[in-house]
Protein backbone atom coordinates (compact mmCIF):
# COMPACT_ATOMS: atom_id res chain seq x y z
CA UNK A 1 0.00 0.00 0.00
CA UNK A 2 2.52 2.57 0.68
CA UNK A 3 4.47 1.63 -2.42
CA UNK A 4 1.54 2.13 -4.26
CA UNK A 5 1.20 5.49 -2.77
CA UNK A 6 4.47 6.46 -3.87
CA UNK A 7 4.72 5.31 -6.96
CA UNK A 8 1.88 7.47 -7.28
CA UNK A 9 3.55 10.56 -6.37
CA UNK A 10 6.70 9.71 -7.99
CA UNK A 11 4.03 9.46 -11.42
CA UNK A 12 2.25 13.08 -10.48
CA UNK A 13 5.70 14.40 -10.32
CA UNK A 14 6.77 13.11 -14.02
CA UNK A 15 2.96 14.44 -15.53
CA UNK A 16 3.93 18.12 -13.60
CA UNK A 17 7.38 17.60 -15.22
CA UNK A 18 6.22 16.91 -18.72
CA UNK A 19 3.58 19.61 -18.63
CA UNK A 20 6.44 22.53 -18.26
CA UNK A 21 8.40 20.89 -20.87
CA UNK A 22 5.01 21.30 -23.37
CA UNK A 23 4.53 24.40 -21.93
CA UNK A 24 8.03 26.22 -21.06
CA UNK A 25 8.50 29.70 -22.50
CA UNK A 26 12.19 29.20 -23.23
CA UNK A 27 14.35 26.23 -24.57
CA UNK A 28 16.33 26.16 -20.91
CA UNK A 29 12.85 25.92 -19.66
CA UNK A 30 12.16 22.39 -21.04
CA UNK A 31 15.79 21.69 -20.49
CA UNK A 32 15.66 21.87 -16.93
CA UNK A 33 12.21 20.35 -16.79
CA UNK A 34 13.88 17.25 -18.97
CA UNK A 35 16.99 17.16 -16.44
CA UNK A 36 13.88 16.90 -13.55
CA UNK A 37 12.21 14.51 -15.15
CA UNK A 38 15.44 12.60 -15.43
CA UNK A 39 16.33 12.49 -11.92
CA UNK A 40 12.74 11.84 -10.74
CA UNK A 41 13.60 8.82 -13.44
CA UNK A 42 16.11 7.62 -11.27
CA UNK A 43 14.13 7.24 -8.01
CA UNK A 44 11.47 5.44 -9.87
CA UNK A 45 13.90 2.84 -11.26
CA UNK A 46 15.22 2.39 -8.12
CA UNK A 47 11.83 2.17 -6.18
CA UNK A 48 10.31 -0.80 -8.98
CA UNK A 49 13.37 -2.70 -8.30
CA UNK A 50 12.38 -2.67 -4.61
CA UNK A 51 8.53 -3.32 -5.65
CA UNK A 52 9.79 -6.04 -7.91
CA UNK A 53 12.51 -7.84 -6.23
CA UNK A 54 15.26 -7.37 -9.03
CA UNK A 55 18.62 -6.60 -8.16
CA UNK A 56 19.08 -6.07 -12.12
CA UNK A 57 16.82 -2.80 -12.30
CA UNK A 58 19.49 -0.77 -10.28
CA UNK A 59 21.74 -0.99 -12.79
CA UNK A 60 19.72 0.74 -15.12
CA UNK A 61 18.76 3.19 -13.03
CA UNK A 62 22.54 3.73 -12.37
CA UNK A 63 23.13 3.78 -16.32
CA UNK A 64 20.48 6.17 -16.77
CA UNK A 65 21.61 8.59 -14.14
CA UNK A 66 25.02 8.67 -16.00
CA UNK A 67 23.85 9.15 -19.18
CA UNK A 68 20.90 11.91 -18.18
CA UNK A 69 23.79 13.69 -16.71
CA UNK A 70 26.05 13.60 -19.32
CA UNK A 71 23.08 14.76 -21.46
CA UNK A 72 22.41 17.92 -19.56
CA UNK A 73 25.73 19.04 -19.46
CA UNK A 74 25.91 18.62 -23.66
CA UNK A 75 22.43 20.63 -23.68
CA UNK A 76 23.90 23.31 -21.51
CA UNK A 77 27.29 23.66 -23.42
CA UNK A 78 25.12 23.68 -26.86
CA UNK A 79 22.64 26.32 -25.34
CA UNK A 80 25.61 28.90 -23.91
CA UNK A 81 28.13 29.22 -27.47
CA UNK A 82 27.08 26.39 -29.79
CA UNK A 83 28.65 22.73 -30.48
CA UNK B 1 15.07 -1.82 8.87
CA UNK B 2 12.06 -2.47 6.91
CA UNK B 3 10.15 0.12 8.59
CA UNK B 4 12.79 2.73 8.57
CA UNK B 5 13.27 2.11 5.23
CA UNK B 6 9.63 2.50 4.53
CA UNK B 7 9.95 5.91 6.50
CA UNK B 8 12.91 7.07 4.71
CA UNK B 9 11.11 6.22 1.04
CA UNK B 10 7.86 7.59 1.81
CA UNK B 11 9.61 11.53 2.94
CA UNK B 12 11.95 11.20 -0.49
CA UNK B 13 9.24 10.62 -3.04
CA UNK B 14 7.04 13.70 -1.10
CA UNK B 15 10.29 15.84 -1.89
CA UNK B 16 10.65 14.68 -4.89
CA UNK B 17 6.57 15.59 -5.72
CA UNK B 18 6.95 18.82 -4.62
CA UNK B 19 10.06 19.37 -6.48
CA UNK B 20 8.42 18.53 -9.56
CA UNK B 21 5.30 21.07 -8.28
CA UNK B 22 7.57 23.75 -7.99
CA UNK B 23 9.17 22.69 -11.65
CA UNK B 24 5.21 22.78 -12.86
CA UNK B 25 4.84 26.06 -11.39
CA UNK B 26 7.28 29.07 -10.02
CA UNK B 27 7.52 31.86 -12.75
CA UNK B 28 10.85 32.33 -13.74
CA UNK B 29 13.88 29.45 -15.47
CA UNK B 30 16.21 30.50 -11.88
CA UNK B 31 13.14 29.62 -9.44
CA UNK B 32 12.15 26.26 -11.53
CA UNK B 33 16.00 25.45 -11.91
CA UNK B 34 16.52 26.17 -8.07
CA UNK B 35 13.35 24.17 -7.44
CA UNK B 36 13.97 21.36 -9.53
CA UNK B 37 17.62 20.96 -8.16
CA UNK B 38 17.55 21.13 -4.50
CA UNK B 39 14.58 19.16 -3.38
CA UNK B 40 14.92 16.21 -6.34
CA UNK B 41 18.09 15.89 -5.33
CA UNK B 42 17.44 15.43 -1.63
CA UNK B 43 14.46 13.59 -2.71
CA UNK B 44 15.84 10.97 -5.03
CA UNK B 45 18.92 10.45 -2.50
CA UNK B 46 16.53 10.19 0.38
CA UNK B 47 14.59 7.46 -1.72
CA UNK B 48 17.83 5.27 -3.22
CA UNK B 49 18.52 5.12 0.06
CA UNK B 50 15.61 4.13 2.01
CA UNK B 51 15.59 1.09 -0.74
CA UNK B 52 18.74 0.10 0.24
CA UNK B 53 18.03 0.47 3.98
CA UNK B 54 14.97 -2.11 3.22
CA UNK B 55 17.35 -4.92 1.70
CA UNK B 56 20.24 -4.98 3.07
CA UNK B 57 22.03 -6.68 0.28
CA UNK B 58 21.39 -4.17 -1.80
CA UNK B 59 22.93 -1.29 0.07
CA UNK B 60 26.21 -0.56 -1.65
CA UNK B 61 24.83 -0.51 -5.04
CA UNK B 62 21.93 2.02 -4.05
CA UNK B 63 24.63 3.96 -2.13
CA UNK B 64 26.83 4.29 -5.19
CA UNK B 65 23.49 5.89 -7.14
CA UNK B 66 22.76 8.34 -4.25
CA UNK B 67 25.97 9.51 -4.47
CA UNK B 68 26.52 9.96 -8.21
CA UNK B 69 23.04 11.42 -7.99
CA UNK B 70 24.51 13.67 -4.97
CA UNK B 71 27.90 15.05 -6.85
CA UNK B 72 26.26 15.32 -10.68
CA UNK B 73 22.68 16.85 -10.28
CA UNK B 74 24.45 20.51 -9.02
CA UNK B 75 26.78 20.48 -11.70
CA UNK B 76 24.26 20.02 -14.22
CA UNK B 77 21.86 22.14 -12.78
CA UNK B 78 24.72 24.87 -12.51
CA UNK B 79 25.40 24.94 -16.38
CA UNK B 80 21.97 24.83 -17.32
CA UNK B 81 21.69 28.17 -15.64
CA UNK B 82 25.19 29.47 -16.78
CA UNK B 83 24.00 28.91 -20.01
CA UNK B 84 20.55 30.18 -20.00
CA UNK B 85 21.77 33.55 -18.08
CA UNK B 86 24.27 33.63 -21.19
CA UNK B 87 21.63 33.30 -23.91
CA UNK B 88 20.04 36.18 -22.60
CA UNK B 89 16.50 34.56 -20.67
CA UNK B 90 15.33 37.28 -18.76
CA UNK B 91 14.83 37.15 -15.52
CA UNK B 92 11.41 37.60 -13.37
CA UNK B 93 9.94 40.72 -12.57
CA UNK B 94 9.96 40.38 -9.04
CA UNK B 95 13.92 39.82 -8.51
CA UNK B 96 15.09 41.35 -6.32
CA UNK B 97 18.95 41.36 -7.16
CA UNK B 98 21.27 40.12 -9.55
CA UNK B 99 24.71 39.57 -9.56
CA UNK B 100 25.30 38.39 -12.71
CA UNK B 101 27.52 41.14 -13.81
CA UNK B 102 30.21 39.68 -11.60
CA UNK B 103 30.21 37.16 -13.82
CA UNK B 104 31.56 39.10 -16.97
CA UNK B 105 34.69 40.51 -15.17
CA UNK B 106 36.15 37.11 -14.90
CA UNK B 107 35.39 36.87 -18.95
CA UNK B 108 39.02 37.94 -20.15
CA UNK B 109 40.66 34.71 -18.02
CA UNK B 110 39.26 32.32 -20.40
Amino acid sequence: MTQVVCLILIGAGIVLCLVRMLKGPSTVDRAVAVDTSATVTTALLVMLAAVFKRYVYLDVALVYAVLTFIGAVAIARYLERGL
Amino acid sequence: MELLGTIVVVIGTAFLFLGSLGVFRLPDVYNRLQAGTKCTTLGAFLTVIGVGLMNPGWFPKTLLIALFILLTNPISSHALGRSGRKSGVPLWEGSVVDRSDDLKEQEPRE
